[in-house]
This record gives C-alpha cells, structure tokens and sequence, in this order.
C-alpha cells in the first residue's frame, strides 16, 4: 500500500482505527508522513481524510464518543498514549480550519494569544513575533497599520492568513491544514497555495483537500482515502500520473466521486 | 394555466388580509393602552415627581423614594442575578454535553423562568420575611434577583451556543485549556448578546409588583436602609392607583409612564446594542 520510500518521517501511523461511536471512520491506516514536506489528503466526502487529520493533534477529544486506537508516533513518542501532553502536542501541532476562525480581538491578540499560553515573552519580544508571524503568513504589509482592529474586519482571505499566522506564532513543527482554501475566492486560494509552498521549507505540512488540481499543484505526497481505508499513498506526481491502483485512476480521472 | 394563477394570486391575497387584520387587532389595543398611559400621565408628571416624597392623600408629593427604591431594588437584584445566570449558562453551554444534571437544570431553568411572578414573591416572603419578621428591600431585591437569574441564564446559553463550534476547535488547536477558551473566546464572542439578555432582564423586573408585593412591600418615607420596608415604583402605583384619592390616582398614572418610559429605553438599548455587532459567522 506504501508504496513511496520515505527516509525522514516525521510522523508514523501504524494501525489507525477511529470510531465515531459505533461507526468505523477509518480503518487500519499505516502510513508514514516526510518531514518539512506537503502531504496531501484527497477522496470524496465521507472518506475519513479531515477524521484523520483531527487525529494528529487529538482534536476529537473536544467530543465525547469519538476514539481512536492504535499508534501516532510523532518525533518517535505515540501521542495517542494518554499520558501524552495535551497542550505540549498542540504546540507542536498547529491546525488551520475550513472557515477562517479569527477570534473576537485584535489581529494582535489573534497573535499572542496562543504564544501566551507557551512562552512569558516582553512586549518587546511579543511584538518583534507578531511581526514574524504576520510576514510568514504574507500578511504584515496588509495589516501593519492596523494591528489594533478586530480580527473580523478583515476580509476571508486575510483572514485565513491571520489564522495560519496565529498557528505558526507559536512554533510548531507540524502544519495541519482542513481545506484551508475551501471557503475562499481563488485569488486568496492563489495565496494560501504560495503560502504553503513557502512554509513547507520550515514545517511539515498536512492538508485536506477536495480540490484535486489544489493537491496536484501545492503537494509533494498524496494519500487517496475511501471509505475509511488508505487505498493509496505516494508521490504527487505519481499518484497523478500512474497510480497503481484502478480506484485511485477511476477518482483522480474523474470517472468516480 | 390562468384559473390556477388566479387562484393562487387568491389566496395569496386572502392570506395576507388575515395577517394584516390581525396585526392591527393586535396593534389597536397596544395603541390604545399606550394612549390612555400617555394622556392620563402626562398631567402627573411635574417636577415635583422627581423630587419629593410619595405624599399621604390629600397634599402635594412626588415619587422620588419609589424611584429611588426602585432604582436600587433592580440594580441589587440585577448585580446578585447577573453573574449566577452567566455562569450557570455557561455550564449549561460549555460544559452540559454529558450527563444528567445538564439538561435537568436546563429543565428546571424552564420551569423558573415561566413561573408566575407572584410565586417567587410568595417563596421569598416564606423563607426570609418570615423568618427576619418584617418586609425588607433585601428581600425585594432577592425575589427580582431570582427572576433575572433564569432569563440570564437562558440568554447566556442561547448565545454562547450561536458561537461557531469552529471557533472553540481552533483555541484548542492552539492547546488553551477549556477555562481560557471559555473566558477569552467563546464569552467574548457573545458578549453583546448576553449584555442584550441583561438589560432585558432589567427591563422585566423594573415592572414587577406582584415579587415585591410580599417582599419590600412599600415605605411612604425615604429610606435607605435595605433591611426596612422599600418604597417602589410598581407596589406605588399599585397602591395609588386602587386608592379613592384623586392626587394618588394622578401619580400612579404619571409613576405607570415613567416605568413604561425605562423599559422602553431599556428595550432600544438592548437592540442598538445587539445590532451594532452582530456575530459574524
């Protein structure tokens, strides 16, 4: 099934199952995913690729019936083990939703709010950081002026970017993207897609997208999900050109999905 | 093809006849009770209402310790309530997905906020009047407290549920413990609309008699002790407008415009307040 040689994981799954209450959202998924890389989970709705993604920071945990077993080894330790720090894991792991979540503060305090919660910086230091994470996310220039206004005030496309920046503020080392692009006009897509393509130098990136040109144009390796189940994993260019397997030809070719 | 457009252009017509005969049924009395309020209480009002005494039939008086009363009744009753009804709420919102005590609560919080007025006036006269042994603005302020509790309550929760569940996941992203995602994300969120559930409750109580009929009962005299009788606006107009006496009768109608005049004020506020930030998602 794993069929690309990956010499550097940052992450490793081994027998993955989730079950939201009685039903089985993904089923035995192994697979390992390559550092300061953009890995790409596409299939249609219902296939388990955002399930999977909510594993890799445990954000299912909010919700009382959702549960996985089996092992997510990060850096070598499984954070799926309950004696596994929660907060330490979603520093680590930043995430970035379907619908920009600016929340109601200024574009300044979108910012520190999660670095507060990591590290006791001065407001010099704090600034300096806004600063960096603003530019990383290609949005200081539009923004600089008015650090003080509601992050809600800026338009859906910045607002993704606030969001990406306020994941990255806090330093972590893996991106998680749920169809960061889906809500957006595809001028801001154009954005976030060279966004990703110049985060992925510092952070290993891992997006869900609906949008199969998107994977194709913004990721390096493509995992196909149905049903629950890893059918294929692999080089982009591969998985988009030769796929070994006819259920990924029939969706990628548009013949299913 | 033409019968069928007709018909329904019909009864489209019939339809909205009803609506609008009904919507003027329904004004005509609201009209007419506002009327009546205005004309026989615009000759009460004087200056004199503002500032003197509630007077004994016969001389010249005012409302100033009923207003008074009244003021600092609803302010206590809205400083107990407030916060129990906020964090009661966000329970009920945050943290009431599992378990029983949720939803009983909510249930229960049901029950309160339908309750006849006069029942809470009846439960608190039971335990604390008669157990101190007289009236007291305390006790007023503890029955107007326990009916802004539920509507509080009610509003808090109803609010913090508009917030997107998107937004709590992408705190927790960030790894914020739940205490900090409640406080800095998801209250704020709502700030407006809880502030809008407050006034209204405000504007609820500052009409009430029937709680502090067997509670604050009323005072003739100023008085700024809370553990003595408390003159009030409606137990005042209660009083008068039931009394034989001209004066009395003037006052009640002028007193009965006034607290129209609040809760009306209240009410703009409350809906410039929630218009001026509506959530945005």
């Amino acid at each position: 099934m794993n069929e690309a040689v990956i010499t550097n994981p940052k992450i490793i799954l081994k027998d993955l199952n989730f079950h939201y209450g009685d039903y089985q959202a993904l089923k035995s998924v192994n697979l390992s995913i390559p550092e300061k890389k953009v890995t790409a989970f596409i299939g249609p709705s219902g296939c388990g690729k955002s399930t999977l993604l909510r594993t890799f920071n445990r954000m299912y945990e909010l919700y009382p019936k959702q549960k996985a077993t089996g092992e997510i080894i990060l850096d070598g330790e499984n954070i799926l083990d309950a004696q596994q720090d929660l907060n330490r894991l979603r520093a680590k792991v930043g995430m970035v939703f379907q619908k920009p979540t600016p929340f109601p503060m200024s574009i300044y305090d979108n910012i520190t709010f999660g670095v507060k919660l990591y590290e006791n910086l001065s407001k010099r230091e704090m600034t300096d950081r806004v600063e960096w994470a603003l530019r990383k996310a290609a949005l200081w220039d539009e923004v600089k002026d008015k650090l003080k206004q509601n992050g809600n005030s800026l338009s859906g496309g910045q607002q993704q970017r606030l969001c990406i920046a306020r994941a990255i503020a806090v330093k972590p080392e893996v991106v998680l993207l749920d169809e960061p692009a889906s809500a957006l006009d595809p001028i801001s897509t154009a954005h976030i897609e060279e966004l990703i393509h110049e985060l992925k130098k510092d952070y290993t990136i891992i997006i869900v997208t609906h949008n199969m040109q998107q994977a194709a144009r913004v990721s390096d390796y493509t995992a196909y999900m149905y049903l629950g189940e890893l059918i294929e994993f692999g080089n982009t260019d591969m998985i988009f050109t030769t796929p070994k397997k006819t259920a990924t030809e029939d969706y990628i070719t548009g013949k299913f999905g | 093809m033409i019968s069928l457009y007709a018909r329904r252009r019909l009864i489209n017509n019939l339809n909205l006849t009803i609506a609008l005969l009904s919507m003027v049924f329904g004004l005509f009395w609201l009209v007419w009770i506002l009327w009546t309020l205005v004309a026989q209480g615009f000759q009460g009002l004087s200056l004199a209402m503002l500032t003197q005494m509630t007077p004994p039939p016969g001389s010249n008086g005012g409302l100033l310790n009923a207003i008074a009363g009244s003021f600092v009744m609803t302010m206590i009753a809205a400083l107990i309530g407030t916060p129990i009804g906020i964090l009661a709420g966000t329970y009920l919102a945050e943290f009431g997905q599992r378990g029983w005590l949720a939803p009983t609560t909510r249930f229960v919080n049901d029950i309160l906020l339908s309750a006849p007025s006069i029942v809470i006036g009846l439960f608190v006269y039971e335990i604390y009047v008669v157990s101190v042994g007289h009236f007291s603005g305390w006790a007023g302020s503890l029955a107007l407290a326990l009916i802004v509790i539920p509507v509080v309550v009610r509003t808090t929760e109803n609010m913090l549920r508009l917030v997107p569940n998107s937004l709590r996941e992408a705190a927790a992203a960030l790894g914020a413990p739940q205490w900090k995602i409640i406080v800095l994300v998801t209250l704020r969120a709502s700030t407006t609309g809880i502030l809008t559930g407050i006034l209204l409750a405000v504007a609820r109580i500052s009409g009430e008699t029937a709680p502090l009929l067997f509670t604050a009962l009323n005072n003739q005299f100023w008085s700024s002790n809370m553990n003595q009788p408390m003159a009030n606006l409606p137990v005042v107009i209660f009083q008068f407008a039931m009394s034989p006496y001209e004066d009395w009768q003037r006052l009640a109608w002028a007193g009965a415009l006034l607290i129209t005049f609040m809760v009306l004020t209240l009410n703009i506020l409350a809906r410039i307040f929630f218009r001026q930030k509506a959530p945005s998602h």
